[in-house]
């Protein structure tokens, strides 16, 4: 089998790196900058929020990101109604110029889990405005049929809570989802550490995207490197396609020829 | 004039969107601009004038992903 080559293609635009990143929590631009470079990321997230108008000395994000290099996907982290979803969506298409948008709408503030409900409904219309949509939602198969049917451009099921770095906490939900849906499976938060995303390479999903596993670590840039190999590691364990798993041992060495 | 930016009351001279960003020192092709909740599209900044009683959002794009920005 060719291992050769193999794109991450989004509603028929063309990747080649499998994990995405945010650029949220890092201790200043420059660390950020070399943590998504060594990442290899070629998607990065981004949040829409206020200008500060009275203050106007802070550097700006998009000052520090060769938008050449990078896909921005401005996300909608914090809106708790489709509303406010759509609102900032539109906010963003305007400012970045670019339809792609990951649509996250949340249902509370302790487990930051989706609202699924709003979810749902911002999509639609969302849809019908011509975005192209990558939901953040929960590991549930019918929500994510129902996300793929109305349109969205990939889906994105969370691994474990936003920032937990709890890993994939079912995996037998994610191999679910990926045998009922077409478009890509990207698994979204939950990642701890460079297993949790081989993990869910593995499984089979698209790609991983995450922030706090890499801007949280002690050395982010180190750990952003770790991602990348593990992503692209277990991308390609996948596709080598590994051995079942058996209760009893099976020898490695032939029989034949024993002295004894 | 008094207008609302970003939910704070503002007093400004009469002025284009495209003026008062610059007067702000923001550069107007890194932000998007909600005028009265409506989105304004950036072809509009330097013909829309501003008028009293106004709601503007100013926005801009700021470090986020799998988190709360």
């Amino acid at each position: 089998m060719p291992l050769t080559s193999d794109k991450l293609v989004i509603a028929g635009r063309e990747f080649d790196s499998r994990l995405m990143v945010g650029t949220g929590k890092y201790a200043d631009f420059q660390q950020m900058v070399r943590a998504i470079e060594v990442s290899g990321a070629q998607i990065i997230t981004v949040a829409v929020r206020r200008v500060n108008i009275s203050d106007r000395s802070k550097e700006s994000l998009l000052d520090h990101i060769d938008l050449k290099k990078y896909t921005l996907l401005p996300n909608t982290a914090g809106c708790y109604t489709a509303e406010d979803a759509i609102r900032t969506c539109r906010l963003a298409r305007e400012a970045g110029l670019s339809d792609f948008v990951k649509l996250e709408v949340l249902g509370d503030e302790k487990t930051l889990f989706p609202n699924n409900e709003e979810l749902l409904k911002a999509a639609k219309v969302l849809i019908a405005e011509g975005f192209t949509v990558l939901p953040y939602t929960s590991d549930d198969p019918i929500i994510c049929k129902k996300l793929e049917d109305m349109g969205c451009a990939a889906v994105m099921p969370l691994g474990a809570p936003i920032g937990s770095g709890l890993g994939i906490r079912n995996p037998y939900n994610i191999q679910i989802i990926l045998e009922t849906v077409k478009v890509p499976v990207i698994v979204d938060a939950g990642v701890g550490t460079a297993s949790d995303a081989a993990i869910a390479m593995e499984l089979g999903c698209d790609g991983v995207l995450m922030n706090t596993a890499i801007a949280g670590a002690q050395d982010p840039v180190a750990m952003a490197e770790a991602m990348n190999l593990a992503v692209r590691a277990g991308r390609l364990a996948y596709r080598a396609g590994r051995i079942p798993r058996k209760l009893y041992a099976t020898a490695s060495s032939p029989l034949a020829g024993l002295i004894a | 004039m008094n207008i609302t930016t970003n939910g704070e009351a503002v007093s400004i001279d009469p002025l284009t969107v495209q003026q008062y960003l610059v007067s702000l020192g923001i550069d107007p092709r890194r932000v998007a601009v909600e005028l009265n909740l409506d989105i304004l599209p950036k072809a509009q900044y330097e013909t829309t004038r501003l008028k009293e009683g106004d709601a503007l959002e100013i926005v801009h794009f700021v470090g986020g992903g799998a988190v709360r920005g």
